[in-house]
């Protein structure tokens, strides 16, 4: 167990001028869930495998512990993977695949048996250690791999999109699963994943990434409730935020000619912000066209058009809603960001509440 | 239930007849004199001199010198169809491993290369082959019948084909848990390629048993003779009266036939096997 640092990282794969990540700086605290998040292609994965030894650093640090790690091998950086589709050994038994590390790190065969069996109890594999992977179902094949990692105790995690070959309902219990085991074990984590919603309920701390440079960093709900740019307001959060043109004027944001609410901004353009959860339906406001209504059971999501541009609400009613419905929001939730830069403006109305860890 | 049609049977019949009635006859035919094969011509039934015929086939010293048995032959060919097997598996293994895991500049060229020397047989090389050989003092010597023929670009295409379709996980994952290049070739690359070894091995078996070019160029030393040359010697004793022993012939090619159906038998069991547990 170990604090993992990452200073100024940096990779440009040779023969491409632009970095594939950049200027990446992440203090890890001992024993932290760290999530990497971003859409495909945004450098996440390189990053972590960066961190695993399997690609090169070009530029900036990499310490685990005290240790500076960039030019050590995988296997002496003192951590364990798991991969997107698993990697067992097809050939090793559910006990080899575990005990295969342990074995090329010359443990004694008496301390990888009871290391095994520990991880079998842990993660429920003690009917299936003598299997070979192909017997095991997609969830099974996941744990071992989890056992695999867990068996060698190392002082990092790193999680390569687990979850995303399982099913939808097998990834929710999984997610819970790894949640409670990373908890237990108390080893500092690093995940991938591209999913929003598996980043926002794993992590301690998410880490949102764009274009290989980090957006955000900061607990999910902090990154929930202040986004720090446009990106990742569209990123986080389901359904999207929606992010409109609009214009400030005598202290009012002003959407396609209505006031909305009430902000502590100069004149001028900026973007504006509006999660569909914190928009409400109400008598007077601004005037929407419904366009079509996705009904999910608990709720139903309203998409539609101010002006023309596209907006949506979560609406709890059952109500038949009329072709234009109006709208309000509280101004604590208006989320403003520059019109050009896309950076967010921290306005005076909008106190920004950190839970407490 | 489907329905039966007859001229598909009769197609399907004719076919396995046309295969198996040259096997069966050389069968049978092997077990009459060699008197009655001349004056009768080939059988299709059981004779009576099967035993003795295979005792002497397998015992009776022949050749120049007088100490070639079928046995000593069979040996021989033995030896050359396995150490061509193993040999050829070994060597394009590890040609194919530093093919595709290391990264060296002309990789790509390289393999094409070797490629492109599956359209020189073996019979356009012959020469050189033979003088390198003998410059070497390896007329004559086991050595000298196999090695030279032991780069398979047959082989090195197969597995090179195999291991790029091994996922790059795997790899990875060795590394992390501490495996080094001959470690992960060992331990992960090749008990997954058992399919493909056994593929390999059924045709570079074969292809060694059915030598007959090289041997009978590099050796004279009739101790080295193989059960292909055997059958040819038998033959060519057609001088003044004397009739060939076909049935001794016959005999020769039957047992000859035995060890190359034996691997196809064996090892297709593991080949099937292999194809038919899917995921890698």
């Amino acid at each position: 167990m170990a604090h993992l640092s990452l200073t100024n990282v940096g990779k440009t794969y040779g023969g491409s001028a632009q970095p594939a990540v950049a200027d990446v700086n992440i203090e890890i605290r001992d024993g932290e869930f760290i999530v990497l998040v971003g859409p495909s292609g945004c450098g996440k994965s390189t990053l972590l495998r960066m961190v695993a030894g399997l690609e090169t650093i070009t530029e900036g640090e990499i310490r685990i512990g005290e240790r500076l790690v960039n030019k050590l091998d995988p296997a002496e950086r003192d951590i364990a993977m798991v991969f997107q589709n698993y990697a067992l050994y097809p050939h090793m038994s559910v006990r080899d695949n575990m005990a295969y590390g342990l074995k090329n790190r010359g443990e004694r065969k008496a301390v990888i048996e009871e290391r095994v069996a520990e991880a079998a109890r842990m993660l429920e594999l003690r009917p299936y250690l003598d299997r070979k992977p192909r017997a095991l179902s997609g969830g099974q094949r996941q744990r071992v791999a989890m056992g695999r990692a867990i068996v060698r105790q190392p002082s990092a995690f790193l999680f390569d999109e687990p979850l995303s070959n399982l099913d939808a309902k097998l990834r929710v219990s999984m997610r819970m699963e790894i949640r409670k085991l990373q908890k237990r074990l108390g080893t500092t984590s690093l995940y991938v994943t591209h999913d929003q919603l598996e980043a926002m309920t794993l992590a301690d701390r998410l880490v949102v990434l764009n274009g290989g440079r980090v957006e955000q960093i900061g607990a999910p709900l902090e990154v929930y409730r202040a986004p720090a740019s446009t990106f990742v307001a569209s990123f986080i959060g389901a359904p999207a935020m929606s992010l409109l043109d609009a214009h400030v004027e005598n202290g009012q944001v002003m959407l396609e000619g209505h006031a909305l609410a009430p902000v502590a901004h100069a004149a001028g353009p900026v973007t504006l912000g509006l999660r569909a959860e914190d928009l409400r339906l109400t008598s007077g406001g601004v005037p929407m066209r419904v366009d079509h209504v996705e009904e999910l059971g608990a709720q139903r999501i309203v998409h539609g058009t101010v002006g023309d541009q596209a907006l949506a609400i979560i609406d709890t009613s059952e109500a038949l809603l009329p072709e234009t419905v109006h709208l309000g929001v509280a101004p604590s939730r208006v989320h403003l960001f520059d019109a050009r830069t896309g950076r967010r403006i921290e306005t005076a109305t909008q106190p920004v509440a950190v839970p407490a860890e | 239930m489907q329905k039966i049609k007859p001229l598909d049977h009769l197609i399907l019949i004719l076919g396995a007849l046309f295969l198996c009635v040259p096997v069966v006859m050389a069968l049978m035919s092997s077990t009459h004199a060699a008197i009655d094969i001349h004056s009768n011509g080939l059988y299709i039934t059981p004779g009576s001199h099967g035993a003795e015929t295979y005792t002497k086939v397998l015992t009776s010293r022949g050749g120049f010198t007088g100490d070639v048995t079928g046995l000593l032959m069979l040996t021989n060919s033995m030896i050359m169809g396995l150490g061509f097997a193993v040999g050829k598996i070994v060597l394009s293994m590890m040609a194919a491993y530093a093919l595709v895991y290391f990264r060296f500049r002309f990789a790509t060229l390289i393999f094409w290369a070797i490629f492109a020397t599956l359209l020189l047989p073996l019979e356009v090389r012959i020469m050189p082959s033979y003088q390198v050989m003998s410059e070497l003092h390896l007329l004559n010597t086991y050595t000298g019948l196999i090695v030279p023929l032991l780069a398979s670009a047959t082989g090195t295409f197969f597995f090179r084909q195999f291991f790029r379709s091994v996922p790059d996980e795997l790899l990875e994952a060795a590394r992390i848990d501490g495996a080094g290049p001959v470690k992960f070739f060992i331990d992960v690359l090749v008990p997954l390629s058992r399919t493909m070894m056994s593929a390999i091995f059924i045709i570079m078996f074969i292809y060694g048993w059915n030598q007959y070019l090289w041997p009978l160029l590099m050796t004279t030393d009739e101790s080295f003779f193989t059960l292909m040359r055997g059958i040819k010697s038998i033959l060519q004793v057609w001088v003044g009266s004397q009739i060939p022993d076909y049935n001794e012939a016959f005999a020769l090619a039957v047992l000859a036939m035995v060890p190359p159906v034996a691997v196809v038998v064996i090892f297709q069991r593991m080949f099937i096997k292999g194809l038919t547990e899917s995921d890698k």
